[in-house]
């Protein structure tokens, strides 16, 4: 008996310092990363920061049943994105939930009301021919030029040297399967400078009605590079109705056309790919269905005839020229547009033009508002409640466990410091934010935590109240209560991994806490708690048994050692009977 | 505390005790009265849930001298719909508006806004969609269902079949009670309550799993004694865990008892109140139910087999002989052994008094000894 026990207590006498060495390394690295990284507090959902959450849930169209799915979704968060992020707010985050949710969230301080009616309302996208183009801001004024000099010298730099039909890249490109290098590559250089020199000069046929004066006026104060103005344009707009609108050319500079009326829909595209042609370019193809086809023939019919810009026509999305390839020739059922594609600038084309053909129609599902004040409140009124329940289980854990508790106090300071550190870094790097729910999870998570001190410190306590001294008590119980812990934070964890992974919203922000300091709970207790107590069970204090320890023999009404080798347990006991 | 610490170490050793097992038909009876009850208010009364399931919207405002009444006239007049208003601790209100779209709550809020002469920007507004609700109700469901399957075949690994069913068994006694309970007081039933729901089934597992571990430790090689039935092992080992997992469950409540005090005390309403209001249920029901029901019904089951019935008859037969002898031996205390034999054939799981089945396998010096306090517990 007695050589086991040495042999336990002498493997014991190495692994707590390594193991507590490990997680004070864990904890300081953490800590340290946190600080490096630059977020030391964890990032706070919209219910904590304020803010506007919306909820959109898909729905097929009809006859179109297994619309939704990962590609479709993804497609239609990347044109979510591009919509609000477009009102000048850069934080807002779209991500998909579940398998047919999207949530947006919105900080606090960007103009709700707007936000929403971005993202409730369908995208519109139409193909339109173009009437007027020229650089982005509004030109006349010489001393503007000096900002702008650089931008437009460069596109006319690249635009004049004829055949070049690289320059406008994306924004001019060829729309043909045989994909000519076109001549107009020149023409719209030109246009460009003549913009620059002149812009209202720079219009040509449409009549001189009211509406398009005042279009053209519009036209011609418009400055693309301004985020408001951009928006403002994009207001409002019909489809039979021209427009002015501004877009990006391939070397993303603004430009700003004038627009004839939407002649085809994005919903008649059927489906856009990004695809590498045979020499090794980037193109988008697209196709289109039955009706998009004879309107896209009978557009291209007319475009081809005319001279830049008046061949091109724009992909509008919400407003915004996305594209503005020009055409050589009739095209109808399918169409490439090619130009100066990256891999990424074609396949973001395709995307949105595949969303016009998305049959997806979003919904939304729930709007959360929550000002900056409330917010604030919430997360006080979660700390202030934290703190209270952990100062209750503090005080109970004193008065039950005495000098034990320190142990017990030092192990929820461990996790605490993990548990922090970790939301902290996780808000960067997997988009982690710490809602409501995600704080009510973690304070729930305090009682788990003690609860795994309590396991072990009783079994401690039942091994000396066997006779044991605390020394081989501590090592004896740990097994045990090794076992326990584990089983019952995997029972605890399951829930949490379950709830993950089948919900959405609110709950899952909790479940994710939960899991989390549940695995942390399991490092703690074996890094920390356990080498540790068998640090102190070296100590006189604890390991003689102090009556403040929590583990005073007598208090613990352990039977006095010499009674210990007859009757230690019930099973034991009964022999005298039978004898 | 020295005296706690006593008892818990009598507990541990089945000096006192409380004779769970024994008694447990007592409290089947009184569990399944709850469950009975919570299953009628269920179906009678229904649960009260919440704009997050019915659809509606939720308008919450700082701090403004309008009265409930007025509040409640103004958002009735703004959306045609009845509304529930309710005065918060900060001095605002909360306005609850069920049956209105997305679109119409933005014209409400504005008018809202005006009645109350609070900037529109200011009034903190949730709405919902009605199958956003049905969605989230839906999901949780499914997860609690994959959660028992997942559940149930971990304990069957883990420990065995029986105790798996009964974990299920206490688990859905657990829910039952809480959601009656919902029905029955008619609290608001949202997400945070959804979510409380689905903490306890952690807990409440986390709970039973101990009772479990010691179970299943104590009963090692039981087959091999003759001292003790299967019973009363089982009802050793809820002894024996019986401080712990008092310690446990105050240690949880305790928490959330902060969280309630705060949701309900400053903030009034909302997620917090909600979430610890169904945590502060379950887990009472949940301790209960790992203790009462969970473990008798693993015994309950376990006696059942042939190993164990057989057990119990050497069990009583060595028993039986033992008292023979030392009723002849030591006749002037035929009343003590009398008392721990008898009910062992009205009450065949275990004795049918307040008392452990271990008390009555300690020598005869010791239980008048020591033994005698439990004695005089009857």
């Amino acid at each position: 008996m007695a050589a086991p026990k040495k042999g336990r207590r002498q493997s014991g006498q190495g692994r707590p310092g390594v193991a507590l060495a490990l997680i004070l390394i864990a904890m300081v690295a953490l800590t340290g990363g946190m600080f490096a990284s630059g977020h030391t507090t964890p990032r706070l959902g919209i219910d904590l920061a304020g803010g506007t959450s919306i909820t959109l849930e898909a729905k097929n169209e009809p006859g179109k049943p297994n619309a939704i799915n990962k590609t479709n979704m993804d497609t239609a968060v990347g044109i979510i994105e591009r919509r609000v992020n477009g009102l000048g707010v850069s934080e807002a985050e779209v991500q998909t939930q579940g398998d047919r949710n999207i949530i947006v969230n919105i900080p606090k301080g960007t103009n709700e009301k707007q936000a929403r009616e971005q993202v409730g309302t369908t995208a519109q996208l139409y193909f339109r021919p173009v009437l007027t183009m020229a650089p982005g801001q509004p030109t006349p004024d010489p001393s503007a030029t000096d900002k702008e000099k650089p931008k437009a010298g460069d596109g006319a730099d690249k635009g004049t040297p004829s055949g070049s039909p690289t320059p406008q890249g994306r924004a001019v490109t060829d729309a043909l399967k045989d994909a000519t290098p076109t001549p107009s590559a020149s023409g719209k250089g030109d246009t460009g400078d003549k913009g620059k020199g002149d812009k209202p000069g720079a219009t040509e046929p449409p009549a001189p009605d009211p509406a398009t004066k005042k279009l053209q006026a519009q036209f011609t104060a418009l400055d693309c590079t301004k985020k408001d103005q951009r928006v403002e344009t994009a207001q409002d707009v019909k489809s039979t109705d021209p427009i002015a609108a501004c877009g990006k050319n391939a070397v993303g500079q603004w430009e700003k056309y004038i627009l004839g009326p939407a002649e085809v829909d994005g919903k008649d595209v059927d489906n856009a790919q990004a695809v590498i042609n045979d020499r090794g370019q980037w193109i988008v193809n697209m196709k289109f269905n039955g009706k998009g086809a004879d309107k896209f023939s009978k557009i291209t019919t007319q475009l081809k005839t005319q001279q830049s810009p008046q061949n091109q026509f724009g992909i509008v999305l919400d407003g915004e020229v996305v594209s503005a390839p020009s055409v050589s020739e009739t095209l109808s059922k399918s169409a490439e547009i090619s130009g100066s594609f990256t891999q990424e600038s074609a396949q973001e084309l395709a995307n949105i033009l595949s969303y016009g053909a998305l049959p997806l129609t979003f919904t939304e599902q729930s709007v959360t508002s929550v000002t900056a004040a409330l917010g604030g409140e919430q997360l006080h009124a979660g700390l202030i409640a934290g703190a209270i329940g952990l100062a209750l289980v503090v005080v109970y854990l004193v008065v039950y466990y005495r000098g034990l508790s320190m142990i017990a106090l030092l192990s929820l300071l461990a996790s605490g410091i993990l548990t922090y550190t970790l939301m902290a870094l996780l808000g960067p790097a997997i988009g982690f934010a710490l809602n409501l729910p995600a704080v009510c999870g973690a304070i729930v998570a305090i009682g788990i935590t003690a609860d795994s001190f309590i396991v072990y410190f009783e079994r401690v306590r039942d091994e000396v109240r066997e006779g044991r001294s605390l020394r081989p008590a501590v090592e004896r119980a740990w097994p045990r209560a090794r076992r326990t812990i584990l089983v019952s934070d995997f029972v605890s964890f399951l829930a949490a991994a379950v709830l993950f992974i089948v919900t959405v919203g609110k709950v899952q922000g909790f479940a994710f806490t939960l899991g989390l300091t549940t695995l942390l709970d399991v490092v703690v207790v074996f890094l920390f708690t356990k080498p540790l107590m068998t640090l102190l069970a070296r100590r006189k204090f604890f390991g003689g048994g102090h009556k403040w320890s929590g583990l005073d023999p007598k208090r613990l009404g352990a039977k006095p050692p010499l009674r210990r080798a007859r009757a230690r347990r019930t099973t034991a006991t009964v022999d005298p009977k039978e004898a | 505390m020295s005296k706690l610490g006593n008892l818990g170490a009598r507990l541990y050793r089945g000096e006192v005790g409380y004779d769970f097992i024994g008694k447990r038909k007592v409290w089947y009876g009184v569990s399944i009265l709850i469950t009975i009850t919570a299953v009628v208010a269920l179906a009678v009364q229904g649960l009260n849930l919440g704009i997050e399931f019915k659809g509606g919207a939720v308008f919450t405002t700082p701090k403004t001298e309008i009265s409930v009444a007025q509040a409640q006239e103004s958002a009735e007049e703004a959306s045609g719909h009845q509304a529930i208003v309710q005065q918060l601790g900060n001095g605002g209100v909360r306005i609850q508006v069920s049956g209105v779209d997305t679109a119409k709550s933005d014209q409400i809020k504005e008018e809202l806004a005006k009645d109350l002469s609070v900037r529109a920007d200011r009034i903190n507004a949730e709405l919902v969609g009605p199958s956003w609700g049905a969605q989230i109700a839906g999901k949780a469901w499914t997860g609690l269902g994959v959660f028992m399957v997942l559940c149930v075949i971990y304990l069957a690994i883990a420990f065995e079949w029986r105790m798996a069913i009964a974990a299920l068994i206490a688990l859905i006694h657990d829910i039952t009670i809480t959601v009656g309970v919902y029905a029955l007081v008619g609290f608001e039933v949202t997400p945070g309550t959804v979510i409380g729901l689905l903490t306890i089934l952690g807990y409440s597992l986390y709970d039973t799993v101990v009772v479990f571990d010691s179970l299943k430790e104590q009963s090692k090689g039981i087959t091999k004694q003759t001292k003790n039935t299967y019973s009363e092992v089982a009802n050793l080992s809820i002894n024996s865990t019986l401080v712990r997992s008092i310690n446990t469950t105050v240690v949880a409540l305790l928490p959330v008892a902060g969280l309630l005090f705060i949701g309900g005390g400053v903030l009034g309403a909302g997620m917090l109140n909600d979430i610890s209001l169904s945590l502060f249920v379950g887990l009472a029901a949940g301790a209960y139910s790992s203790i009462f029901i969970a473990t008798p019904l693993v015994a309950d089951l376990k006696e059942r087999e042939p190993q164990m019935k057989a057990l119990k008859k050497r069990v009583l037969a060595k028993r039986a002989a033992a008292a023979a002898k030392s009723e002849s031996a030591e006749p002037a205390d035929p009343e003590g052994d009398l008392e721990d034999l008898d009910p062992e054939d009205a009450a065949p799981a275990g004795a049918g008094s307040g008392v452990v089945g271990q008390r009555r396998t300690q020598p005869p010096s010791r239980s008048r000894g020591r033994g005698r306090p439990s004695g005089k517990r009857r």
